[in-house]
């Protein structure tokens, strides 16, 4: 690696300065992402910002308004925590699926998120669960839906000088669930071949609303639109869910690459979606 | 021009103090630095596990840290795990079940396993094997170390 200085603020506002002074400073959270794009010589800087000494993008917050989730909060953090496993378990199942323990030691949702790769593993769930980005940066702060937050691979909404602070989760309503499922060709530490994210929010035997998100079958994880929308007020049979899962497999526009063939990615979309839907059903049908 | 950093975090329950650049991750720090050089490295890239130490209470790659982030900390090492001459139990368990050939992977596996019984004193097969995804031994088949981790858990338990 090329030298580069360290700097590690304490407050959001020094972060920024820094951002602002230094152009090409890169942000450092868990660096399971950026320290080997670095060492591979994929990225150079002159600065690198850790921003885990900020308070807000360490905080892990659940109320009546939702979750806040700091951006720097590492995976450990969530799947430990017992009443994000009870209120948002897709979000620890996430948490725990990211590499192995070592790698969730320090990896960050924030972190997976901005990388902005096409197979990062949170980011579907994120879209199904409605989170909002709240960014931070020059001229202050602004919001972003977390489906329009990546725009290409390796590229996100996020312009000179302003960075994530946190991601904020709606709170669960009564009658929903969610459930986010990847293909890999072993158990645990691999790329996702796909992966579907979901959440379910059912009334009486039907679905009320539906959002379906989908990883590494587009240059960006995918929202699924018209696939969750077409469930809304269908009554839960696997007839509508398999309509569903078509839909989303359509919506794909997947590529060719050495873990697994375009046609096998829209395949597995269709499989992932609907196995997803029947696990947030359930969690549904059990939440109170 | 470009200045070192120096760093003060307790390692191995000492307190240590070392110049470093921050571009040093924390692994090149503790072998070329410290003279520390029972933690291995492998890949450099977070896949392997070979290089892990313990950080405040979690265990990570050292090839993912930087030296600089190590400021303040506390770090537990392979060098940290025995008392003295006496073997830590899981180190005596590796030797018992012949779970190591090469050796290399073995400090990241000791320590590795040595976080899990320390905060799970009976885990599961499933659990240790788990747990340990992020280690990879290219000698063993893992049946071993598995065997060396749950007879220690038995042992200790008992
Ligand atoms: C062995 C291994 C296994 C892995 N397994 C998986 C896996 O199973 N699934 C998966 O999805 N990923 C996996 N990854 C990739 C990586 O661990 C994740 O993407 C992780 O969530 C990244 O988080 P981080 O905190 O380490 O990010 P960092 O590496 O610190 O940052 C990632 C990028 O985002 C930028 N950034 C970070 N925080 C902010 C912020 N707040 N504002 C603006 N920019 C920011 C950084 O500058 C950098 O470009 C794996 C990586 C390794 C090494
Ligand atoms: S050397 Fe660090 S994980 Fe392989
Ligand atoms: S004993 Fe050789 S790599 Fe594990």
């Amino acid at each position: 690696m090329k030298w580069f200085d360290y700097s590690a603020p304490s407050s959001l506002s020094e972060a920024l300065k820094l951002l602002r002074e230094n152009s090409q400073a890169l942000l450092l959270a868990g660096g399971t992402d950026l320290l080997v794009q670095m060492r591979a010589g994929r990225k150079q800087t002159d600065l690198v910002i850790d921003i885990k000494n900020i308070a807000e993008l360490n905080q892990l917050v659940l109320d009546a308004s939702g979750l806040r989730l700091g951006a720097a909060v590492p995976c450990y953090r969530i799947y430990n925590h017992r009443d994000i496993a009870r209120g948002y378990p897709a979000l620890s199942d996430v948490a725990s699926l990211i590499g192995g323990t070592q790698i969730q030691g320090r990896a960050s949702i924030g972190g997976n998120l901005c990388n902005a790769a096409p197979s990062a593993d949170a980011v579907p769930l994120l879209i199904a669960l409605g989170a909002i980005c709240r960014i931070a940066g020059p001229s202050g702060e602004r919001t972003v839906p977390v489906e329009e937050f990546c725009t290409a691979p390796g590229k996100t909404v996020l312009k000179q000088g302003e960075l994530l602070v946190s991601l904020h989760l709606p709170p669960p309503k009564p009658h929903s669930g969610a459930a986010y499922l990847r293909f890999i060709p072993r158990n645990e530490m691999d790329i996702a071949v796909a992966g579907a994210g979901v959440s379910v929010e059912l009334n009486n035997g039907n679905f009320q609303s539906v959002r379906i998100a989908l990883g590494a079958v587009a240059p960006t994880p995918l929202y699924a639109k018209q696939a969750g929308d077409s469930l809304a007020g269908k009554p839960v049979n696997d007839a509508c869910i398999q309509t569903a899962a078509e839909l989303a497999k359509a919506a794909a526009s997947p590529i060719t690459d050495m873990r697994g063939t375009a046609e096998y990615r829209r395949h597995l979309c269709a499989v992932l979606t609907a196995r997803a839907l029947k696990q947030a059903i359930q969690r549904a049908q059990e939440a109170k | 021009m470009h200045k070192k950093v120096h760093v003060q975090a307790t390692i191995n329950n000492e307190p240590v103090e070392f110049l470093c650049e921050p571009r040093q991750s924390l692994l090149e720090c503790l072998r070329d630095i410290l003279g520390l050089t029972g933690t291995k490295e492998g890949c450099n890239d977070g896949n392997c596990g070979a290089c892990t130490v313990v950080l405040d209470d979690r265990i990570v790659t050292s090839c993912l840290v930087l030296g600089v982030e190590a400021q303040g900390r506390k770090i537990t090492t392979i060098e940290g795990i025995a008392e003295g001459h006496k073997l830590h139990p899981l180190q005596q368990a590796f030797l018992e079940n012949a779970a190591l050939q090469c050796g290399v992977c073995t400090p990241g596996f000791l320590v590795a396993a040595k976080a899990l019984l320390d905060a799970e004193p009976n885990p599961s097969e499933e659990r240790i094997r788990l747990w340990l995804a992020n280690n990879l031994c290219r000698c063993t088949g893992y049946d071993k170390i598995v065997r060396a981790v749950k007879q220690c858990a038995t042992e200790v338990n008992a």
